[in-house]
């Protein structure tokens, strides 16, 4: 088992993961991904009654309030991945929302609460439409996601999707949103899964790369939790709840089981991976709770953007009439706040 | 810190609940409180004071109930008692659901009360303890509804003195009173000096309930008031959760006054963890079994049992949980661990941990500079033997040692003089359901933990105490059959007469033990006469290591337990048609033994016969339960032995008193010690003819003949020994109480009351209640 003190980091001063002072330009080292371990895969317990459990009393054990709810809320924003995946996206719309991504809040409540400026975490689009937002986003340092691989369903032929990948590379996305084939998972098919996974990864190159496992699709958490671990193994960046497209989509004891995944792999592997949850997640009170289960279960090192991210549309409006909220002491109203 | 500070470190910060209303409902009540009798607040006594255990901060001043408050409460409570229990069931119901929606209309004060004074987090008392109170009141003002149509033929106790601790002062408090209004009886209820004041509000709901005066009254102080209690003659029942060392001494305060009794005592729970467990889940378990209520929880789970295999990845995952353990204000939304109760608690934990052989590792988290805590603290490296490992610490200290096999684990787990709760984790139904039964305990949370619900029973087994609360099964502790019984006339053995008579062979009865005749260890014997001055024969005079030689023979009979229903019934039938092929031997020597009549002889040996048959039929036929908790699984009532009965029969039924004991200890899948009725010992010895010839296994039944009150006290006394049933004429009921104190066995005595052997009384639900324990396992489930 690989502890804490050999795990691979690549700035300098990103020490224990209890620590303070933690910078958001600390990349953790890249995963490399290594060998299909079938032993660890199958030995992947998950109890649903338990981590139910665990995810119900979760709200009633963590809260954040006045000064701390408005800081945790700022650092949401910097973690959502601010998406549009409709069927009519156009240009416009994506330069509206690469917009509202640079500015995510006014100018005046971050000004109330002595915030520098802040961006969403990236912005998130089918392929069509990475070329608007890279240039809509030029200059911010904002990454441009294109979901991938036949989103959502995953079903076209593998090599189209590997050509998908590609072009979007190409195309200037900075990260990968990529799908499963649920059919290795439900028919056991590990090795599928991991080959897969490693071709995809193989395909983005430098672009990261997050697993979506579509877990509404998964059937048992055992099924989330070892679907998890393969696609870590294939050199998951980041591994990722849902497309937003399944009728389940993120929850809490989806989200416990997949990182806790995570940790084990970063305990015995030593390296970091990323989590996202996506789908349903549209109040701040929500995203609170998600901010204190990663840092109650992974430790504040993950609660950065190189680690985790919310796939969201409709958050980021409830957070900022939270935020008005905090610095005015009135409850706000949603015209109040500039539209992505 | 600033907003840019804190979204840089991601900290957490304060998010205090308002104490404002809590204090101020202090503030209205003077902070000086009376007690409460007879539906109104005394004028304050001789005062204590009640503390904040976190701040040390005095909430108010309390009184100290003197002699004559106990008295006037306890008359209050006599005076009430039948007018209450004279009410229609619906007509408690109705009180019992108005404190159930005042207990949840005033959650929050409640709540937020519980944690000023208990040092409990916010998030325990509002999330799980006040919702149970209420819980509890809803599920037994239906018990109230239904008593009429279900209970028949069970009446009220008449007054209880119920004395509650202060881990958990209001659940403890509905878990007690809720039972006993809901079948008609009144209480005299005294909370724990520290932790009185949410007993004080709930006086208020009493009375904002209408409930008639005198129904509930509650006298605040230290033990000495529970003392009071304990001793007053004027209570029919005493019921008490806390300390087996308390417990003990109740016990032997009440012996042989008659009065019903419940002991809801200490434990040491032991957490078994399968290397097929999910880890990370069973490791969340443990922070709700031994960091909630800062581990002064009775059925925490405190005595960790990893598989080998797994066990230094399970402790390293363990240690950085706890350090994630957020230690601080109970008033803080964002704690896990407050207040320990009072600094005498913590101070206590510091000495038992002093100089421990084991590896100690306190959670690294900050504590606050001021207030009563103490770190959630994990001691790996223990032996069994070790002091730690066997004695309950009651605080945030969880001790560890691993196993090997699932056999192990159950040795084990069971090797404790307690037997209160136990979890065990495993991904395997096949393991996780064969470990439950074995496990000596009350209660069993299949991959979970301190699951509580007033549909199932709590309660334990071994010094864990004895009772049930919750469930129907709860219901027997706060009730009796009705009617009145006669009380029972000694009875002496036929005195040597001037002139015997002695006819044919001479005749030797020995002792039954171990399936095989025994002498006597001390080798004297008794002349046995009938009533006509013939001598009968001679039986063994059995001494105390007879009933030890019995005890070690009924320890190796312990398959008996585990053998079916239907295989026990087979044998209790086969018993009974042996029985029956020897009728008229078996009535000749009735008559010769009692002088009665050949016909009465003859009754008692058909009513045997029928008796067995009665027991075979109830064999396979006593279950269980799948109790209707708010969960998504089952919690399933399981009816199982209680293990060694001893019995003492009855003297004026010399056969049938006999095999009405036999009869439910066997087809429960006890083992028994019973002493033959002593003027009469000779038809149970011809018996144990019966017994050798009709597949009943050695050391399952013993027989022993002599002197009841020289056996009494070596059987209720002996350790090993489960329960102590007494039916004989002799005084014995004191006595076996007394003795049974030293592992507090159960006893069932008969406090010199008669019972009609042969009909309705000396068969039934009574005797399937003794000759079993309910133990409740808690299976959640899902996929």
């Amino acid at each position: 088992m690989t502890h804490a003190d050999t795990r691979p980091e690549t700035a300098a001063g990103a020490g224990d993961d209890r620590g303070t002072a933690q910078l958001p330009q600390v990349h953790a080292a890249r995963n490399p991904g290594q060998e299909l371990d079938l032993d660890w895969v199958l030995s992947a317990r998950a109890n649903t009654s338990a981590i139910e459990r665990r995810a119900a009393t979760l709200p009633g054990r963590r809260s954040v309030k006045k000064d701390h709810q408005a800081a945790w809320l700022l650092k949401a924003i910097t973690l959502i991945d601010l998406t549009t995946l409709s069927g009519d996206d156009t240009a416009g719309r994506v330069r509206r929302l690469c917009a509202k991504a640079r500015q995510p809040v006014r100018a005046d409540i971050l000004d109330a609460l002595k915030m520098r400026p802040i961006t969403t975490g990236a912005v998130c689009v089918y392929h069509e439409m990475v070329p608007p937002a890279v240039a809509a986003l030029e200059g911010s340092g904002i990454p441009v996601a294109a979901v991938s691989t036949g989103f959502p369903a995953g079903l076209s032929p593998l090599e189209t999707r590997l050509r998908e990948i590609e072009l979007s590379v190409a195309a200037g996305a900075r990260e990968i949103d990529i799908v499963i084939s649920r059919r290795h998972v439900l028919t056991g098919n590990w090795q599928a899964l991991y080959d897969e996974m490693r071709q995809f990864r193989a395909a983005c190159g430098e672009a990261h790369v997050k697993a979506i496992l579509a877990t509404g699709e998964l059937g048992t958490l055992r099924n989330v939790a070892r679907a998890s671990l393969v696609c870590m193994m294939g050199g998951a960046d980041f591994i990722k709840t849902s497309t937003g497209k399944e009728s389940v989509n993120a929850t809490l004891p989806v989200s416990l089981v997949m990182i806790r995944a995570l940790r084990d792999y970063h305990d015995r592997t030593g390296y970091r991976i990323g989590y996202k949850p996506a789908g349903g997640i549209s109040k701040a009170k929500d995203a609170l709770t998600y901010l204190t289960l990663i840092r109650d279960e992974l430790g504040p090192r993950w609660l950065q953007p190189d680690l985790f991210r919310f796939g969201a549309s409709s958050l980021l409006g409830d957070i900022e009439r939270q935020l008005e909220h905090h610095v005015t002491g009135r409850y706000s109203a949603g015209y109040r706040h500039p539209m992505a | 810190m600033n907003v840019p500070e804190i979204f840089d470190t991601m900290d957490y910060g304060p998010a205090p609940e308002s104490a404002a209303e809590a204090l101020a409902w202090l503030v209205d009540g003077g902070s000086r409180y009376g007690l409460f009798i007879d539906g109104a607040m005394t004028e304050p006594g001789d005062q204590f004071a009640s503390k904040n255990p976190a701040t040390g901060e005095v909430l108010a001043t309390l009184t100290q109930a003197t002699q004559e408050d106990v008295d006037a409460a306890v008359a209050a409570a006599r005076k009430a008692q039948p007018k209450w229990a004279k009410l229609p069931g619906h007509a408690r119901a109705k009180y019992l659901y108005a404190l159930a929606r005042l207990v949840q209309k005033h959650s929050r004060l409640l709540a937020v009360l519980e944690s000023l004074d208990n040092g409990k987090p916010i998030r325990e008392s509002r999330d799980i303890d006040v919702p149970l109170v209420a819980r509890h009141f809803y599920y037994h003002a239906g018990m109230a509804q239904l008593m009429e149509a279900e209970l028949p033929d069970r009446e009220a106790l008449g007054v209880c003195g119920q004395i509650v601790p202060w881990n958990f002062p209001l659940l403890m408090l509905a878990w007690k009173i809720a039972p006993a209004l809901a079948m008609g009886n009144t209480v005299v209820l005294k909370p724990a000096e520290y932790t009185s004041m949410t007993a004080l509000l709930f006086a208020d709901l009493c009375r904002e309930a209408g409930l008639p005066k005198g129904v509930v009254n509650i006298v605040t102080g230290d033990g000495h008031v529970g003392e009071m209690i304990v001793r007053h003659e004027g209570l029919d029942k005493i019921a008490f959760t806390g300390s087996t060392a308390v417990g003990r001494f109740i016990r032997e305060a009440t012996a042989g006054n008659g009065q019903s009794l419940t002991l809801e005592l200490g434990g040491k729970s032991p957490y078994v963890v399968f290397d097929d467990a999910d880890l990370d889940s069973a490791i969340e378990g443990l922070v709700d079994a031994i960091w909630f209520n800062q581990g002064q929880v009775c059925c925490a789970g405190s005595r960790l049992l990893v598989q080998e295999g797994v066990a230094e990845r399970f402790h390293e995952k363990l240690k950085r949980r706890m350090d994630g353990l957020r230690v601080g204000d109970p008033l803080d939304k964002c704690i896990d661990v407050g207040a320990m109760v009072d600094p005498v608690q913590r101070d206590r934990v510091v000495r038992l941990l002093d100089g421990s052989a084991g590896e100690v590792y306190h959670a690294a988290t900050p504590l606050p500079e001021q207030g009563c805590y103490y770190p959630p603290t994990l001691v790996t490296g223990l032996a069994p033997s070790d002091a730690l490992m066997q004695e309950e610490i009651f605080g945030p200290v969880l001790v560890s040692t691993t196993f090997r096999t699932p056999a192990e684990a159950v040795e084990l787990a069971n090797d404790s003089r307690y037997g209160l709760a136990a979890s065990v984790w495993s991904e395997n139904v096949n393991l996780a359901l064969d470990v439950a039964p074995k496990l000596a305990a009350g209660v069993i949370w299949v991959n979970g933990t301190n699951m509580f619900d007033a549909a199932a029973g709590f309660g334990g087994v071994r010094e864990s105490g004895f009772g049930r609360e919750g469930g129907w099964e709860g219901l027997l502790a706060y009730t009796r059959p009705k009617g009145a019984r006669k009380p029972l006339k000694r009875l002496e053995p036929v005195a040597a007469p001037a002139e015997p008579k002695v006819d044919g062979l001479d005749r030797t009865a020995k002792l039954y033990i171990g399936g095989k005749q025994a002498r006597p260890d001390g080798g004297y014997s008794q002349a046995v006469w009938s009533a006509k001055g013939e001598l009968l024969g001679h039986v063994s005079r059995a001494n105390r290591k007879d009933v030890r030689n019995a005890v070690e023979a009924a320890r190796g009979a312990a398959g008996w337990g585990r053998t079916t229903g239907h295989l026990r019934a087979q044998i209790l039938y086969y018993l009974g048609e042996n029985l029956s092929a020897r009728a008229g031997e078996f009535a000749d020597r009735l008559r010769h033994l009692t002088g009665a009549p050949a016909k009465a002889a003859a009754e008692e040996v058909e009513q045997s016969v029928s008796r067995l048959f009665t027991w075979a039929a109830w064999a396979d036929k006593y279950d269980g339960a799948a109790k209707g908790v708010p969960l998504r699984g089952i919690a399933l009532a399981m009816n199982e032995p209680v293990g060694i009965v001893g019995a003492f029969c009855a003297n004026e039924a010399p056969l049938l008193g006999l095999v009405s004991v036999l009869g439910p200890a066997l087809a429960m899948g006890n083992r028994l010690v019973a002493v033959a009725s002593e003027p009469y010992p000779l038809a149970a010895t011809d018996f144990y003819q019966l017994l050798e010839t009709s597949d009943v296994p050695g050391g399952v039944a013993n027989i022993l003949t002599g002197k009841h009150e020289e056996l009494a006290p070596h059987l209720a006394g002996h350790l090993g020994v489960d329960a102590v049933w007494s039916f004989s004429s002799s005084d014995l009921s004191g006595l076996i109480e007394r003795e049974s104190a030293g592992n507090l066995k159960r006893t069932w005595v008969n406090n010199g009351r008669a019972r009609d052997w042969a009909g309705a009384e000396g068969e039934g639900r009574a005797f399937l209640a003794a000759a079993t324990e309910v133990k409740t396992i808690w299976v959640p489930y899902g996929e």
